[in-house]
Parts: structure tokens; C-alpha cells; sequence
């Protein structure tokens, strides 16, 4: 069935809303059939979390083997897949499509006031392609040859095929092929939505900061996947057809692949990091009651990070010794000024709010703590002399978990915020509390000693470590936070089993500030039985409680213009 | 740098409180004014070259930046935890913009980065730098080992993982290493030197060391490069200048053709020997 | 409109004079020219904005005073359900076996492939569920 789709006018709210429900298929057929944007963003969300748990358990693993100088819970060939696994499931098995393809599928088209994202089968056929993109990259353990093992970079010349024959990592290849095009598509998607289906009103500067990310991302992804998929398809040559593109012998230069992995990979560090940053930004006034602090700031310091990233890759390969050392330097300093702009902006918003602190809002400050953790260690890595002292040991490895954990806790945040849209039932907070503080927690006794290790110069990817085994005490520490973090995970599984349709939660439960939350929980098919006008970004909260308006600094609260319902 | 401000001997007699308070404050200050000692290590240490120390105090000034950040957000955002806890169902002022607040935190952080950026210059500069000298060593990384070759003398050392080759340099000499590979990427990385730089094939990087102390120090592959990565050590052993030219006198061409065919035979074999041979030079 | 195009042209912009830097500082070509294709995807689609608003009125979602009634009608034609995009998945994920375990991985894929797109622009054109 095509729904040829009016929009709802305000006037118009359905004495019953049966003429309005969708009849459709069910069960598995109406999972594999479907091209709602809500059910995809829920299989997004659910395959992206299994993602997690798979990613983790490779880390616990990897955790416990090296709890001792000459761990021998896994071989030397397995720790090799086993990290390289962990890198690439949860960059681009999770972290990934969780940003972009999980939440924001289902929040973004609500939050602009659209009937559906504007490619509906598009939509579909990105589930597809991540689904079987993850199948492909993880069958690699079922081989002969075992999964790939060169880490997520791939560096080559160690992954052609003279030093890692076998279809394990060709499996790595065609995954990341197929996950690849999931995210083009997606990111065509997502700009198109946000860029034509947005209601009357909601001009580009009063659209909430999650979806002003979400567009950043989309364009980013748009700039940096399709390098990747080129470079990819290089690879496969050099390893398959013959050519040279990378093999010193035949003429190649091995350090282009590192050109084009990384001319993708660090916008793809953003486009991982932007869509945690709406979900806080988002999460963060609504718990504080405020508007969010400095909007346009905000989004002004979204595209500096987005313009900056393109011009950043070469601080990974600053020990290469053939890269342009100032300029990739000044310009990844220059990141940590936008990033700042967020963090004050966050902290704006709490001030003088009333901080309601929910586990969402934990979360949330807790991904501010670590992420301002994440970002300091990073200024450091900027700078190329204090990068060849740290490069490739653990001092890097502590800085990018302190990051990617800080997104995890970004997502738990924007789980415990959205869910209760996605499903229609609160999830449990005592339990959330407890897997807060677990996380955050669990979270810094992770790093901390990490950064130790790597002061000390205990190098990255290491399986064993028989001469340093001063090593050990920092590495058991680091060991507990992992378990830690995974004991917080196990507990979110456990609240959602013991949570499971126990807590209505109403269409508002959070008097939050936008369009998702003025319609039910869950959204009828096609999202909206009506809309308020909009006036500002929150016309969620303007619709609530008209006599308070966002106001600027040295402005008085007036008489608030009356926000009509017609 | 705070000496004027420590009260003359007998003023603390008087016991004003507001001057004990500024001896309190004054004490620490000085001291960290007259050694440069005091300055915390951050967890770095200061290494044994002459740019691992200006690595070491770059490290030292980042962390002063970072911690003095780090700890004023930290602040904030504590206080804005404990001092705005929700009290009631009261809806605060919605207040939105401040520009000059907004405009002070986007143009201090320029500032620090600029001045970071600047400090760094400094450092990378003399880092990079390739002075003239006349000791210069090859360094050649393969799976899973390092082969370390001194132009204009038939000395080289070679060894494979655990076996710990030696490169054995002359101590406040400047060094010259050639660096490259022979079939995957590398990394070239001594801890106590504060630096690492990629053995690349196809490649020859370039980087000189002047140490300033005597010793042995671990060196070791930080690039993941296939199965035995984790065990692709080496020792750097830096001696005095006289020892250094001894030792390289002690290769005699026989030596010199013996170990060029150990070399051989190892680089042709594949994975790791199962029984270690004795990697040559002094150890 | 204009918003939009800004931004794109903005980023392209940035793009340009941050790979006329690069380019000529370090004379790096791959980084060069993929900085340069960032400022074309910059451009392109920016551009391209920019002349449909020079020549467009604001749409009601431009307009900072729309009412809702004002969008009222016709968005556009969603599909209810579609099976097509699973099918076309399947003919990806066959095509990319193929890179892995042998060229004949091909023949499903390929064909799935082709079926799921003559199917689902034929499910376009006729606009209803097949």
C-alpha cells in the first residue's frame, strides 16, 4: 500500500485514530517488508547494541589475557583477530551505524516534523546492507584462515595478500563494502529528509542541535565514506588482481593506503562523536529546564569540527615522517576550540537550571566528564613531538577509549531519553543508576592506568608483555574497569527484561523541548495526528508553557507572543 | 619568581593571619620558581637524548595546560552538578544567549592552542632537525626483527624477536639513523629516547639522536606488523665514544662475511626460529 | 533554500582555500586531490541549491512565520511496505561472497539484484504494494 500522505494540519485531531493506524503486515514479514523509519531505526538499534555486546566481549577477552606479563588465554594469531575485531566491530559495526543509523533514524524525521525519511526503501536497503555487511565481517571467524588480523586500520602492506592470505580478511573487505554503502545511502537519506521534509516553520535555525548534528554527519559521511569504499576496492585489487597501488614492488606507495583510510577515518571519528553530541545536547536542557545554551554557537562550532576533520587525517601517520607536520598539527589543535565551545555550551545549560537527574542526565554529565578527559589527552597527540613520545602505545589507546566511552555513555543517555518514544514504557531508573555509576566509573579505572601504561611504554596490540612485567598491576586495574563496563551492560540487558512494558510513559514524560515528544508514544505510522506551530527549536515546550520563552542575556522575560493552535 | 613576597625573617612573629596565609601560598611558589625539579613529571619521564628532555618539558607544559583546564571545567561543571540540583517544580529563567561570555571562550582557547601550537614549533623543530655528523647507523626492521648496519665499517648486528639485537651507539655524539623496512610497516620506538617514527618499506626515514647518558635501554616494534609483533624487541646500548670505536674495530672482515650470511639465512626463513641463534655483536 | 546552500558553499569554500594550502605547502598529491573533490561535493550540491532559491519563493519550511496550515496537502508518495530493499541486500551480500568464496556467487547475486530493481521501480511506478 502507497499512502499518498497529507500533511496533518493542527486543527485536525482524530476522534479515534483507527482511520489513521497503518494495517500492515506482521511478524517476521513485516519486519523484512517493512519501510517505516521506526522500525528500522529500532532493528538499527537493537542489531547495533548486539554489536556492542559482541565488540565487548572480544575487549573482556582481550582484557583478560593480558592480566598476566604471559597471558595464555588466547594464542598470539587469535589476539590478533581478537582486537582487530573489537576495533572493527564497534567502529563500524556499532559505534557507526548506532549514531547515525540507529536513534537518528528514528528521532531525526520526528524531530523536523516529517511523515518519514525521504527515501523510505533507501532507508530499508541500508538496514540490509549493515546487516549483511556485519554477517560478512564477523564470519571471518568461522574460516580456515580465522578472522582478519591486521587491526581495523588495515595497514598495508600487512594486509595484502602475501602477509595475510585467506578470506577472513576479504570477509573484512566485503563487510566493510557492504557497511559502507549502508552509510552512503544512509547519509543521502538523512541530508534529503533534513533538507525537504521539514514542516512549515522549522527553518534551519530552529531545528533542534541532534538533527543540525545529524545533517553534519550526512554531509561528513557523504565527504569521507565513498574515500573509503575507493580505497577498499584498491585494497582488494592489490590483494586479488595483480595491481600494485600499495606493494612497494611493483612500484606502489604503502603509505597512500594510510592517505585514504585516515582521509576517511578521522571525519569518521566525528561522524561517530557528532551524533553523541546532539543526543547530549539535547538531553542535557530538557533536564535542566533551560533552552540549550548558545544554539547558534552550537551549531556554529558543529561545522567548524565538521570543516576542520577533512583537514586533520595526517596526525595519525605523524610518525610516517613523510607527512606535512605544521599543518596537521595547527589544524588539529585548532579542533579542541569548537569542541570547547560544546563543553561550556553544556555547562551554560546546566547553570542556573534545575538539574533533574535522571539516569539520561547522569549519562549525560558523565559523558561530559570523560569526553572533556578524551579531549584534553587528545590536545597532546596534536602535537607531533609529544605524538612520536606517545604514538602507537597505550597513552593512545586511553585517549580514544576515553572518546568512544564517552559515546557509549552518550548513547545509554540517548537510549534512557528515547526510549521510552521508541517503545512507550520507561525503562527502570534505579537500575539505570546503578549501570551509570558502573559505567563511569568502570570507565575511568579502564583508562587511567592506560595512560600509565603507555607513559611507561607499554606499546599498543601488544599480546604478551615477557620483559615488562612491572606492567602487570596497571593491567589488572584496567582489566577491572573493563569488567566493570561489562557488568554495566549486562545490567542494561537485565532493565530492560525487568522494565519490559511496566512503565507507561505517556507521550511527555520529560516536559522535553521538541517535535517527538508532542506526538504518542510510540508515533502512529507516519508520526504526527497534528502539529504545534513552531516558533523557536523547542516548539514542544513553546506549546507547553507559553509564558517561557527562551530569552538572550540582557533581555527581559516579555509577555510571551501568544502561540496560537490554528 | 614569589621570593619578594616571603615577609622578612621575624614578621611571621606578628602572626597576621592574612600573612601566614600568603607564606603559605608563597613557599610552594618559590620553590617551583628555583628548581625547575619540582615541576611534576605528569607520569613522563626525562628520557636519555637531548630532544627527549625538550620532549619531556613540552610534555610538562601541555600538562600544566591541560591540568589548569581540566581542573576549572571540572570545577564548573561540579558546581553546576551540586548548586542546581532541581529544588522544585519552579521553571528557571530560559536565558539563552551571552555573546561576550560565548566570544571569551571561543578566543582564550585560540589563544592557548596558539601559544601550544607555538611551543610545539619549537620542539618539533629541533626534533626534526638533521644536524651534520659522522656516526651513522641503518636501521632495518623485518618480520620480526631489526638488523642494525653502520656505513663505513663492517660492523652490523642482527637479531630476531626475544633475541634482543643491539644497536650499540657512542654517548653526547650526534646520531644518525637511517631508518627502513624490508617488508611490513614498523615502528621504531625506544622509551627512554621519548620517540617512535615508522619503519616504512620503500622509505628511508631519517632522524639523528645525541644521548646524553651511558646505558642499556628497551627498544621495541609499536607497529602492529603480523604474528610476532608483540616480541619484536631490541636493546640500545649507548656507550662512550672510546668504547664505540672499539667496538667497531672489533669486527675484522672474517666476522663481517660470517655474520653477512647469518643474515642471509635468517631473512629467508620464515616465522621465527625455533631455536635461537646467537645474534652477533656485542650484547 | 538559502540556508542550505550556505552551508554547502560555505563548507566547499573552506575545502578550497584549505586544500590550495595544503597542496601547494606540501605538494602531497592524495591528500591534495581528495581535498579537492571534498570542495567539488561542497560545491556541486551547493550550487545547485543557491540557483533553485534565487529562483524559487521560500518554502513554507523556510518561512520563520509559517503556520502549520500552510503545508497542509500533499507531501508526497510514501510506500507502505516493500520487500524490494531486502531482496536488493540479498543480491549485494551474493555479489560480495563473491569477492570472497568464487566468481559463481555471482549468478544469485547478480540475479537478485537485477529482480529487486525491475521490481521496485515497477512497484514506483505503479505506486502500490506488490
Amino acid at each position: 500500500m502507497t499512502d499518498v500522505l497529507e500533511r496533518p494540519v493542527d486543527a485536525h485531531v482524530p476522534d479515534d485514530h483507527g482511520h489513521d493506524e497503518h494495517h500492515g503486515p506482521t511478524g517476521i514479514l513485516k519486519w523484512l517488508t517493512t519501510t517505516d523509519h521506526k522500525v528500522i531505526g529500532l532493528s538499527y538499534t537493537v542489531t547495533a547494541v548486539i554489536m556492542l555486546v559482541i565488540g565487548g566481549l572480544f575487549a573482556e577477552i582481550i582484557r583478560g589475557q593480558l592480566t598476566t606479563p604471559n597471558g595464555s588465554l588466547v594464542s598470539l594469531a587469535q589476539y590478533n583477530e581478537l582486537f582487530t575485531m573489537h576495533g572493527s566491530v564497534m567502529i563500524y559495526l556499532f559505534a557507526g551505524p548506532f549514531a547515525f543509523g540507529a536513534l537518528a533514524n528514528f528521532v531525526v524525521p520526528i524531530q523536523i516534523g516529517a511523515p518519514d525519511m525521504a527515501y523510505p526503501r533507501l532507508n530499508a536497503l541500508s538496514y540490509w546492507l549493515y546487516l549483511t555487511g556485519s554477517i560478512t565481517m564477523l564470519s571471518g571467524f568461522f574460516t580456515a584462515g580465522g578472522a582478519a588480523n591486521f587491526g581495523w586500520v588495515g595497514y598495508a602492506p600487512l594486509s595484502n595478500s602475501l602477509n595475510t592470505p585467506g578470506s577472513g580478511a576479504d570477509l573484512w573487505i566485503g563487510g566493510l563494502l557492504l557497511t559502507g554503502f549502508s552509510a552512503i545511502f544512509t547519509g543521502v537519506n538523512l541530508s534529503a529528509t533534513i533538507f525537504y521534509l521539514r514542516a512549515p516553520g522549522m527553518t534551519m535555525f530552529r531545528m533542534p542541535i541532534f538533527t543540525w548534528n545529524l545533517l553534519v554527519t550526512a554531509i561528513l559521511i557523504l565527504l569521507a565514506f565513498p574515500v573509503l569504499t575507493a580505497g577498499l576496492i584498491m585494497l582488494y585489487c592489490d590483494r586479488h588482481f595483480g595491481t600494485h597501488i600499495f606493494s612497494v614492488a611493483g612500484g606502489g606507495v604503502p603509505v597512500l593506503w594510510q592517505h585514504i583510510f585516515w582521509f576517511w577515518g578521522h571525519p569518521e571519528v566525528y561522524i561517530l562523536a557528532l551524533p553523541f553530541f546532539g543526543m547530549v545536547t539535547e538531553i542535557i536542557p530538557v533536564f535542566s529546564k533551560k533552552p540549550v545554551f548558545g544554539y547558534k554557537g552550537m551549531i556554529f562550532a558543529t561545522i567548524s569540527i565538521a570543516a576542520l576533520s577533512l583537514g586533520v587525517w595526517a596526525h595519525h601517520m605523524f610518525t610516517t615522517g613523510v607527512v606535512l607536520l605544521p599543518f596537521f598539527s595547527i589544524m588539529s589543535l585548532l579542533i579542541a576550540v569548537p569542541t570547547g565551545i560544546k563543553i561550556f555550551n553544556w555547562i551554560g545549560t546546566m547553570w542556573r537550571g534545575e538539574i533533574w537527574f535522571s539516569t539520561a542526565m547522569l549519562m549525560s554529565i558523565g559523558f561530559v566528564v570523560t569526553f572533556l578527559i578524551g579531549g584534553l589527552t587528545g590536545i597532546y597527540l596534536a602535537s607531533p613531538p609529544l605524538d612520536f613520545f606517545t604514538h602507537d602505545t597505550y597513552f593512545v589507546v586511553a585517549h580514544f577509549h576515553s572518546v568512544v566511552m564517552a559515546l557509549v555513555l552518550g548513547g545509554m543517555a540517548g537510549l534512557y531519553y528515547w526510549g521510552p518514544k521508541i517503545t512507550g514504557y520507561l525503562l527502570n531508573e534505579t537500575i539505570g543508576k546503578f549501570q551509570f555509576w558502573l559505567l563511569f566509573l568502570g570507565t575511568q579505572v579502564f583508562t587511567f592506568p592506560q595512560y600509565l601504561l603507555g607513559l611507561q611504554g607499554m606499546p599498543r596490540r601488544m599480546a604478551v608483555y615477557p620483559h615488562d612485567p612491572q606492567w602487570q598491576n596497571l593491567n589488572i586495574w584496567s582489566s577491572i574497569g573493563a569488567a566493570m563496563i561489562g557488568i554495566s551492560t549486562l545490567l542494561f540487558v537485565i532493565n530492560i527484561m525487568v522494565s519490559w512494558k511496566k512503565y507507561p510513559a505517556g507521550d511527555n514524560p520529560w516536559d522535553a523541548h521538541t517535535l517527538e515528544w508532542f506526538t504518542t508514544s510510540p508515533p502512529p505510522h507516519h508520526n504526527f495526528y497534528r502539529l504545534p506551530q513552531i516558533r523557536s527549536e523547542r516548539p514542544t515546550w513553546d506549546y507547553n508553557h507559553p509564558e517561557h520563552l527562551a530569552i538572550a542575556h540582557g533581555e527581559h522575560a516579555t509577555e510571551p507572543e501568544k502561540v496560537t493552535s490554528a | 619568581m614569589e621570593i619578594r613576597t616571603l615577609p622578612p625573617q621575624g614578621a611571621a612573629t606578628r602572626k597576621r593571619p592574612w600573612r601566614r596565609l600568603r607564606r603559605v601560598v608563597a613557599l610552594p611558589l618559590a620553590a617551583l620558581a628555583l628548581s625547575g625539579c619540582t615541576v611534576p613529571s605528569f607520569g613522563a619521564s626525562q628520557g636519555v637524548t637531548t630532544s627527549s628532555r625538550s620532549v619531556f618539558h613540552l610534555w610538562q607544559g601541555f600538562s600544566i595546560a591541560a591540568a589548569i583546564i581540566g581542573v576549572f571545567v571540572l570545577l564548573l561543571i561540579l558546581w553546576a552538578v551540586l548548586a542546581y540540583r532541581r529544588k522544585g517544580d519552579r521553571i528557571p529563567k530560559q536565558s539563552q544567549y551571552h555573546i561576550p561570555l560565548e566570544l571569551a571562550y571561543t578566543v582564550v582557547p585560540i589563544l592557548i592552542v596558539f601559544g601550544l601550537f607555538a611551543a610545539t614549533l619549537v620542539v618539533e623543530n629541533k626534533e626534526v632537525a638533521n644536524p651534520a655528523t659522522k656516526v651513522t647507523i641503518n636501521v632495518n626492521a623485518f618480520q620480526w626483527g631489526w638488523k642494525f648496519s653502520y656505513p663505513g665499517s663492517n660492523a652490523f648486528v642482527v637479531g630476531q624477536t626475544t633475541q634482543d639485537p643491539v644497536m650499540v651507539m657512542p654517548v653526547d655524539t650526534n646520531v644518525h639513523i637511517n631508518l627502513t623496512s624490508t617488508d611490513v610497516i614498523h615502528g621504531f620506538y625506544v622509551k627512554e629516547f621519548n620517540f617512535s617514527r615508522f619503519a616504512l618499506p620503500g622509505v628511508k626515514n631519517q632522524f639523528t639522536f645525541r644521548a646524553v647518558n651511558t646505558g642499556t635501554f628497551f627498544g621495541q616494534c609499536t607497529q602492529l606488523c603480523g604474528l610476532y609483533h608483540s616480541l619484536m624487541y631490541f636493546k640500545v646500548k649507548v656507550v662512550s665514544v672510546s668504547d664505540y670505536q672499539k667496538w667497531l674495530a672489533s669486527f675484522s672482515d672474517n666476522t663481517a662475511a660470517q655474520n653477512q650470511q647469518n643474515v642471509t639465512n635468517q631473512q629467508t626463513s620464515t616465522g621465527v626460529p625455533s631455536k635461537p641463534t646467537s645474534s652477533s655483536g656485542a650484547n | 533554500m538559502k540556508v542550505e546552500a550556505k552551508l554547502l558553499l560555505g563548507l566547499g569554500l573552506f575545502f578550497g582555500a584549505m586544500c590550495a594550502v595544503y597542496w601547494t605547502w606540501s605538494l602531497e598529491n592524495a591528500g591534495g586531490v581528495m581535498m579537492f573533490a571534498a570542495m567539488l561535493l561542497g560545491f556541486l550540491p551547493g550550487s545547485y541549491y543557491w540557483w533553485w532559491s534565487r529562483r524559487m519563493k521560500a518554502r513554507p519550511e523556510d518561512d520563520a512565520n509559517a503556520t502549520q496550515s500552510e503545508g497542509a496537502g500533499v507531501v508526497g508518495s510514501f510506500p507502505g511496505t516493500s520487500i524490494w530493499p531486502f531482496m536488493l541486500g540479498m543480491g549485494a551480500f551474493f555479489v560480495v561472497l563473491a569477492l570472497v568464496f568464487g566468481i559463481w556467487f555471482l549468478v544469485p547475486g547478480l540475479a537478485l539484484a537485477l529482480w529487486a530493481m525491475l521490481g521496485g521501480t515497477a512497484e514506483g511506478r505503479r505506486g502500490g504494494k506488490v
